[in-house]
């Protein structure tokens, strides 16, 4: 904006202001009744959805809870399961956010344009919608995902029980399944089933090097598909 | 110096004019009413001549705001009212919460089964933290079609950046307080992301976990930033953010065009 903008604007503003009304009453009724709205909102909210359930105490010894945010971080926490490769994942972390941060910050100095309505500063409208859709999509994807540790892979449909089991065991906690799972502490099990024979897994989850756990207490049934499922691993 | 305040009508005067018999009688009422008005006044013009605070008032009540103000301009007070709710409920909950890490979850449970409505002011506080962070995003938002953050008020957009910036930090380290399973590893993990910054990262996660391991400080560390640190910058910048606002005056609707007055040709015709 130079100057001369600068001037129209200013002279513009304090016609449509001398025009207008005094902020008390007329602002202030809005603003009160806005006000109510917003703490019949938060007390509705306490009373419908409660103070949440308290889950059990933090115990620092865990290993296998995964944690999720709030829901209006999972757009950040969505950025991190998109961005898989080691070496990006500071961009997930702390790049992209924090350019983000400082491209919001600075706005008003690079934006310069002296027009105001939305419709007659595309770039900016465009950009803005495109943010906007950009976190919604990513807060819902963040809010559909499952735990990181999920296993997500493609396997045939007789199998697909084990899979199920599995999951429900966490084996992903300590083991990476293609994409899925941790890296530690125990091996990679993305192709278990090409390095060992099914006898061999079944005594493996029967009695497995510490610190796994035993998973001879899982029904018969369970126990078959979790085995015929990570022999069909290969 | 004199200050203008209006004296206030005296009610009983206007029905006892017809009848000066009985307003003779209650004489001695209507001069104590009489004086209980100027005293009130007096009371206020006291105050005035040592703080001035009544023309401040004037210029903020009584300031114009443009035509077309509509309800997308209350999003703003809208936040800072869901920030006072934060706080009184806040204060509520100190009274009863345990910054320790022994006794902190059995406090949060204390608190939401045996405190008088704890529960419900334990609801307001979580809900009101996310009831917070829509609105000052929609407000935001609001600000950026509106183009309201151009000329003259670009400070004032920086303001409010920094103000969000606070908000989600509020969010981030309120989230450890109840320490369940749930807030700690996700607090360890917002921690460890912190520590990944170029540069100041190791630092700034060693300040947070206040060592090189999630600790016993660490708890108390969080609360304190909570409780004491992030409000007072908050409340801080909502001052400076309406003074702003006052001084410069709310923008109009980007599509409102001022009916400028007859060009000056034409009256000379």
């Amino acid at each position: 904006m130079n100057s001369r903008e600068k001037e129209e604007y200013l002279r513009e503003y304090q016609i449509l202001k001398n025009q207008g009304k005094p902020f008390f009453p007329y602002a202030v009724v809005k603003d009160s009744a806005m006000a109510v709205i917003t703490l019949g909102v938060i007390i509705a909210l306490a009373i419908i959805l409660g103070s949440g359930e308290l889950q059990n105490k933090a115990d620092p010894t865990t290993t296998t809870y995964t944690p999720r945010p709030e829901w209006y971080f999972f757009f950040l926490f969505e950025l991190l399961r998109v961005i898989k490769p080691p070496s990006l994942v500071i961009l997930a972390t702390v790049g992209i956010p924090t350019l983000l941060l400082v491209a919001v910050l600075l706005l008003p100095f690079y934006d310069r344009n002296p027009e105001r309505r939305p419709e007659r500063r595309p770039i900016a409208t465009t950009f803005g919608i495109a943010v906007i859709a950009l976190m919604a999509y990513l807060t819902y994807l963040g809010a559909h995902a499952g735990a990181p540790d999920q296993i997500e892979l493609k396997v045939a449909p007789a199998v697909r029980p084990g899979l199920v089991v599995a999951n429900q065991s966490g084996c992903g906690a300590c083991h990476k399944f293609g994409e899925a799972g941790n890296a530690g502490p125990g091996p990679n099990l993305t192709k278990v089933g090409g390095r060992l024979p099914r006898d061999a897994i079944a005594r493996t989850l029967v009695n497995p090097t510490a610190p796994m756990p035993s998973y001879k207490a899982l029904p018969p049934k369970k126990f078959n598909a979790l085995v015929d499922f990570l022999a069909s691993l290969r | 110096m004199a200050i203008r305040v209006p004296k206030l009508p005296l009610r009983g005067n206007r029905h006892r004019q017809p009848w000066p018999l009985e307003e003779q009688e209650h004489n001695g009422e209507v001069q104590l009413r009489e004086r209980a008005a100027e005293l009130q006044a007096g009371i206020v013009g006291w105050v005035d001549e040592r703080t001035g605070a009544s023309g401040f008032l004037r210029g903020f009540l009584f300031r114009k705001v443009p035509k077309g103000t509509n309800w997308f301009y209350t999003l703003g007070s809208a936040t800072m009212f869901a920030f006072l709710s934060q706080a009184v409920t806040g204060v509520f909950l100190a009274m009863y919460y345990d910054p320790s890490p022994t006794g902190a979850y059995d406090s949060v449970q204390h608190i939401t089964n045996d405190v008088f409505l704890g529960s419900l002011v334990r609801g307001m506080h979580r809900w009101g933290a996310t009831v917070m962070v829509v609105l000052i995003f929609l407000h935001m938002g609001r600000t950026f079609f509106f183009g309201a953050y151009k000329y003259p008020r670009e400070l004032n957009w920086v303001v409010g950046v920094v103000l969000l910036v606070l908000t989600l930090a509020m969010a981030l380290t309120g989230y450890l307080l109840p320490f369940d399973q749930r807030s700690f590893w996700a607090t360890v993990v917002a921690v460890n992301i912190n520590g990944t910054a170029p540069f100041i990262g190791p630092y700034l996660a060693d300040f947070l976990r206040s060592g090189p391991e999630f600790g016993a400080t660490t708890l108390t560390r969080f609360y304190s930033i909570h409780m004491l640190l992030i409000p007072v910058l908050i409340a801080a910048l909502i001052g400076v953010h309406i003074y702003l606002v006052t001084k410069l005056g709310t923008t109009a609707p980007p599509w409102l065009k001022a009916e400028l007055p007859e060009p000056l040709e034409k009256e000379r015709v």
